[in-house]
């Protein structure tokens, strides 16, 4: 096996060149993004050498509470980030509440189940395993749950006058947001639908990428891969059916009635 | 048959009215006053103090969709899910009544005018033989014919089934045509007040 060319600062500077090269383009066809582009540029850089020194010592030393701290602190910065991708504002503590839930649905337990019954670490907790494990459950699942969480709530807020004739018509709260409830957990489903169909063919994962690029064996490399794509569907999957049942659930009260004060945060 | 006692709408005196089955209490007023927030309370559709019940079964004693069933709201605009008619239509109705024929279920909803909408929402309404009906401006885009048409169905349905009805209209020669005694008026400092024998 070749041993892994190390990237210089060089390297990823001619890499910077053409993100800046973007950035020159955006400006002058007048996009709009380019603010967002170069924030965004910046803060992966810091964001990933800062986490690359600290993996580093993390790795090191392997110290149960110190890695169980780096969970918590990915699960809820990824909590966050589902909440800031809704175009409705939730209440911002049921929100984060119902955030968290999920991802620890979709990602905490799917993780703890592969570490333990699967791939079988020794001890379970081994960083080099389980931080870049959670942090794929978490990055994918996010995404699944944050679409399927917006669409839910997106489509009921439209539909409205539809949901409360529902009612009306004398259908409980679940009969009356069937369709919407079905629509969003496509939506949640389908980019992870489309990886697994995707994958090998269209596209060769990150993950498996990067482990055939630093000399694992193809096919070691590939059985890694699919693990990967199980996990994250069955994660998205369960995630999206948590956020989907705890959103329906806030969205009407005990006698079925519509209630999006529940749910939403005052808008100006 | 139909008990309503202390209804708190905001902005408006306790509302309290019982009805006798077959029965139908005609309502008017200014927009605004408070008439589709009474039919709304009364359909368990907004949380409001006050108690409603139907016969010895109260609003509690059940289901929000249970009582749905029973206390059906036909609101001023109906609203429709499904491409065609037909699966809006949980059981059997009499189309004929207002002027349908069986080809109407196959009708795409896109293509119906609203006072054919209007038409179908009332038997959609009445296809769940409800107890109550709370009726929203029921034929405001029907043509007279079609008003008659109506107003006769819903009569007929009072009468066979033993239930009552709230009728909300801006036209006082309606109400006086279905209100079975007396109507409610909300006034502009939201009391309200019954005229008793207007039917003639």
């Amino acid at each position: 096996m070749n041993p892994l060319i190390s990237l210089s600062a060089y390297d990823l500077m001619l890499a910077a060149l053409l993100v800046l090269a973007l950035v020159g383009l955006v400006v002058r066809l007048k996009l709009g993004i380019a603010q967002q582009l170069v924030i965004a540029a910046i803060r992966t850089t810091v964001q990933l050498l800062l986490v690359g020194l600290v993996l580093k010592q993390v790795f090191e030393s392997a110290q149960l509470p110190l890695i169980v701290l780096i969970m918590l602190v990915m699960l809820t910065v990824a909590a966050w980030e589902i909440l800031s991708r809704q175009k409705r504002k939730i209440k911002a503590w049921w929100g984060f509440g119902i955030s968290v839930i999920s991802l620890f649905v979709s990602s905490f337990l799917i993780t703890l189940i592969a570490l333990f019954f699967i791939i079988g670490t020794e001890p379970w907790y081994t960083p080099q395993y389980a931080i870049p494990l959670l942090g794929m459950l978490l990055g994918n699942t996010m995404n699944g749950i944050a679409l399927g969480m917006d669409r839910l709530i997106q489509t009921a807020w439209q539909q409205r006058a539809v949901i409360e004739q529902r009612l009306m018509l004398g259908q409980t709260a679940l009969e009356a947001i069937r369709e919407i409830r079905h629509e969003s957990m496509r939506a949640g489903m389908i980019p992870i639908i489309n990886a697994m169909a995707a994958a090998g063919i269209v596209s060769l994962p990150g993950m498996m990428t990067g482990q055939i690029l630093s000399g694992t064996a193809p096919v070691e490399a590939v059985k890694y891969q699919i693990l990967i794509m199980f996990m994250v569907t069955a994660g998205t999957g369960f995630g999206v059916i948590a956020v989907l049942h705890l959103i329906s659930k806030r969205l009407f009260d005990k006698r079925d009635r519509l209630r999006f004060d529940q749910l939403l945060a005052e808008r100006s | 048959m139909l008990k309503v006692r202390d209804i708190k709408i905001p902005g408006l005196a306790p509302i309290s009215f019982e009805l006798a089955a077959g029965e139908c209490l005609g309502v008017s007023g200014e927009s605004g006053c408070g008439k589709t927030r009474l039919l709304r309370a009364l359909a368990d559709m907004d949380e409001i103090e006050g108690s409603v019940c139907i016969d010895e079964v109260c609003k509690t004693d059940l289901s929000g969709a249970e009582w749905r069933k029973q206390v059906a709201l036909l609101p001023a605009e109906s609203q429709w899910w499904f491409d065609s008619v037909a699966p809006h239509f949980a059981s059997e109705t009499n189309l004929a009544a207002l002027g349908f024929d069986d080809e109407v279920m196959h009708w795409q909803l896109s293509r119906c005018s609203s006072g054919e909408k209007q038409r179908l929402a009332v038997l959609r309404l009445l296809a769940n033989r409800p107890k109550v009906l709370l009726l929203d401006e029921p034929t405001a885009n029907l043509d007279p014919e079609n008003t008659g048409k109506v107003e006769a169905l819903i009569a007929e349905y009072l009468a066979g089934n033993r239930a009552v009805a709230i009728w909300v209209s801006h036209n006082r020669a309606q109400l006086e045509r279905v209100a079975s005694e007396r109507y409610f008026d909300f006034s502009r400092a939201g009391m309200v007040k019954i005229k008793q024998g207007v039917s003639s």
